[in-house]
């Protein structure tokens, strides 16, 4: 289990209002959190802390835990264990409608005997709010969310992408300070999905709101969210900026889930500096950088990204090329995936094992496109390579 | 093309079938009702004039409807009994199906909160007891109110009343009696709505601030109306014209308009009289009916 950063001390003070707390105190912070149904540890002491204004991603398999730790943020469950400080005050216990928290539900949720305009509304009336702003509110909120003249519709009269806005828009209405987003974009075709991940994104800026996003789709999480943190089995297994889960995977387990990626298991064979041979039995010896925090004795796992392998008829050309390009393997190409803006070869290495390459379509026409059975010459940088314990 | 020419005649059929079994079985005999209602009592067999012979001819068919008359529905609004039978149905028939709707809600809401595999076991037991004659349940009944029945005893013996109660022939005892016997018709229609409602808008209506109270009124409870409206009609209906379960728990001072057609086809053996009280009673049910019935079609404009 992987911790970001240790923020500073929580008073006991709320921050009052929409307020943003005081820089360096983390928004939300999840201390040892822990749920069990029946037998079943579906969160297993997590721990975190979420600043103001972060978009933040809860990445895992269905089943790891991400879907009951937003439900206690919400307040649907009660955790067994640890608590849940909002603004430095506890609210592990508090129930759904006591807390300063909205969420944007995995099929939204709307009521249906209510029109949009009255799904928007909802909250705002539970809050006591005035008749006449309310009103200025939900046009407010409709408008942000480009659904101008469709007040008087009820959910059933809406494609699946106005629903969407719909609950969204309900969600914002009481300007939570914590927003919690299940699968939110779920439901949606491909191409709309796209668009309204960048939408979700302005507004989150726009807003300066802190949103929290269950997904299990890592692209939607590694576009959309500055930090990810990715659950297994009910724990949380890396918290990390996308760039460095994907690049700096900790566990054999996350560079795999994150991402293609070709691994070979070895054993350190030679020590240079800062440079490591691990000899393997798929693809012989690898050189690598040295991980900052080092390497155990056991058994190590060489980590390569398909993008970052090169793949040439006759190995590198370039002096340059020459000179850092230490891993380098021949193979034949045994599998040929066109992708359209990428293809991946499958190369079949004559030390046994099989490499993945991803190769960018950078011309039209490509003569030199390698085919099926044809020898290339495949390499990678040391740096390229993660080493990670297997 | 083909195989659509197969398929059309079954489907036809099937769409006719329950309107030929609506005119057979229903329209049918509601006409005989109707032209019953329409004569006049006499000592004959059967005991009512005109009768129609259809082998008499035009002329004997004719002067057969001609004698036809309206005399009974006048006798129906000028005599007391049978408008006082009306209103007491009515009277009836609406408290009672308040108090298995305020009985039967809770108990359909606690059902379809229960965890799935006990949802059947509920489920059996509220369908349980019609496993056995209504007739013998009632008695059963009087078992448990007469003077010194079971819930004498154990009021007793609970030093809760120091006499015996007098339970039977008062209107409590029929209460209870049409509570119990129509609670699993509220019940199920209720379950049935409530069972299939998302969850997850009951969350989000408490997640968006609404505290439990709230939750149920702006959010459950008009969900659940179309097996509220379900489960009222199921009850209303049939209570508006009981006759077994007042006849043998409540008291004979004041009657229902189902035991008063009992009387007039039965002991008076009048039967044009109780035939024009039956159609009275219909179309006295009949307005329930199509109101629920534009209820519903205005829910399925806009879509369940």
């Amino acid at each position: 289990m992987a911790e970001e950063s240790p923020g500073t001390k929580v008073a006991a003070e709320t921050a009052g209002g929409d307020a943003c707390p005081d820089a360096g105190q983390p928004l939300l912070r999840i201390e040892g959190v822990a749920k069990t149904f029946g037998t079943f540890r579906a969160v297993d002491g997590v721990s975190l802390d979420i600043k103001a204004g972060e978009f933040f991603a809860l990445l895992g398999p269905s089943g790891c835990g991400k879907t009951t730790l937003l439900r206690m943020l919400a307040g649907f469950e009660a955790p067994d264990e640890g608590r849940i400080l909002l603004g430095g005050k506890d609210i592990a216990l508090a129930l759904p409608h006591e807390r300063p928290i909205n969420m944007m539900f995995q099929n939204y949720a709307l009521f249906p005997h209510l029109s949009v305009r009255d799904n928007i509304a909802f909250g705002l009336k539970r809050a006591g709010m005035a008749r006449a702003e309310i009103a200025t509110r939900v046009s407010e909120m409709v408008a942000l969310v480009k659904l101008e003249g469709l007040e008087k519709r009820k959910p059933d009269q809406l494609s699946g992408g106005q629903r969407q806005r719909v609950a969204l828009a309900r969600a914002l209405a009481r300007r939570p300070k914590l927003l919690l987003l299940d699968e939110p974009l779920a439901a949606l075709d491909k191409k709309l999905r796209e668009s309204t991940q960048g939408e979700l994104m302005e507004l989150q800026r726009r807003l300066g709101m802190t949103f929290i996003i269950v997904t299990h789709d890592q692209e939607e999480a590694m576009t959309m969210a500055d930090r990810i943190g990715v659950m297994k089995s009910g724990k949380l297994a890396q918290v990390a900026p996308p760039r460095e889960l994907y690049e700096a995977p900790h566990s054999r387990w996350i560079a795999e889930f994150v991402g293609d990626i070709n691994l070979f298991d070895g054993e350190t064979k030679l020590r240079d500096g800062h440079r490591l041979v691990i000899g393997t039995r798929d693809a012989g010896a690898l050189v690598v950088a040295e991980p900052r925090e080092g390497v155990g004795s056991g058994k190590l796992a060489v980590a390569i990204r398909p993008e970052k392998v090169k793949l040439s008829r006759r190995g590198p050309v370039t002096e340059a090329g020459r000179e850092t390009a230490i891993n380098i393997l021949d193979g034949v190409i045994a599998d040929i995936c066109y992708l359209g803006g990428t293809t991946t070869y499958k190369v079949k290495l004559d030390t046994g094992g099989m490499l993945q390459a991803s190769v960018a379509n950078s011309a039209r026409l490509d003569i030199d496109a390698y085919s099926l059975n044809q020898h290339v010459v495949a390499w990678f940088t040391p740096d390229d390579c993660v080493v990670l314990q297997s | 093309m083909s195989s659509r020419r197969i398929f059309a005649r079954p489907a036809r059929f099937a769409a006719i079938a329950p309107y030929v079994w609506m005119v057979l079985f229903f329209l049918v005999p509601f006409g005989f009702v109707l032209k019953i209602s329409l004569s006049q009592t006499a000592i004959a067999q059967p005991p009512y004039e005109p009768v129609f012979d259809l082998t008499a001819g035009w002329d004997a068919l004719k002067a057969a409807f001609a004698a036809l008359s309206v005399d009974n529905f006048k006798l129906l609004g000028s005599d007391d009994i049978y408008v006082f039978a009306y209103v007491r149905s009515l009277n009836v028939a609406v408290t009672a199906t308040t108090l298995l709707l305020l009985i039967g809600y809770p108990i359909a809401y606690g059902m379809a909160r229960l965890p799935k595999r006990w949802q059947g076991i509920a489920m059996v037991l509220v369908i349980v007891p019609f496993w056995t004659s209504f007739l013998i349940r009632i008695y059963a009944w009087i078992n448990i109110l007469q003077h010194d029945g079971l819930l004498n005893q154990v009021l007793l013996a609970l030093h809760l009343v120091s006499q015996p109660v007098v339970w039977l022939s008062t209107d409590t005892a029929m209460y209870i009696g049409i509570v119990y016997s129509y609670l699993p018709f509220m019940i199920l229609p209720l379950y049935a709505t409530l069972a299939k409602m998302e969850p997850a808008l009951e969350e989000a209506a408490s997640d968006l601030g609404a505290p439990p109270w709230q939750v149920f009124w702006l959010v459950t409870f008009p969900l659940s109306l179309p097996g509220v409206g379900a489960g009222v009609l199921l009850c209303f209906i049939p209570i508006v014209g009981e006759f077994v379960i007042p006849d043998l728990l409540a008291g004979s001072n004041s009657l229902m308009i189902g035991q008063t057609l009992w009387l007039e086809f039965f002991t008076n053996k009048d039967w044009p009289v109780a035939s024009a009280a039956a159609i009275v009673l219909l179309v006295v049910l009949l307005v329930p009916l199509l109101l629920y019935e534009r209820l519903q079609k205005r829910q399925l404009e806009q879509g369940r």
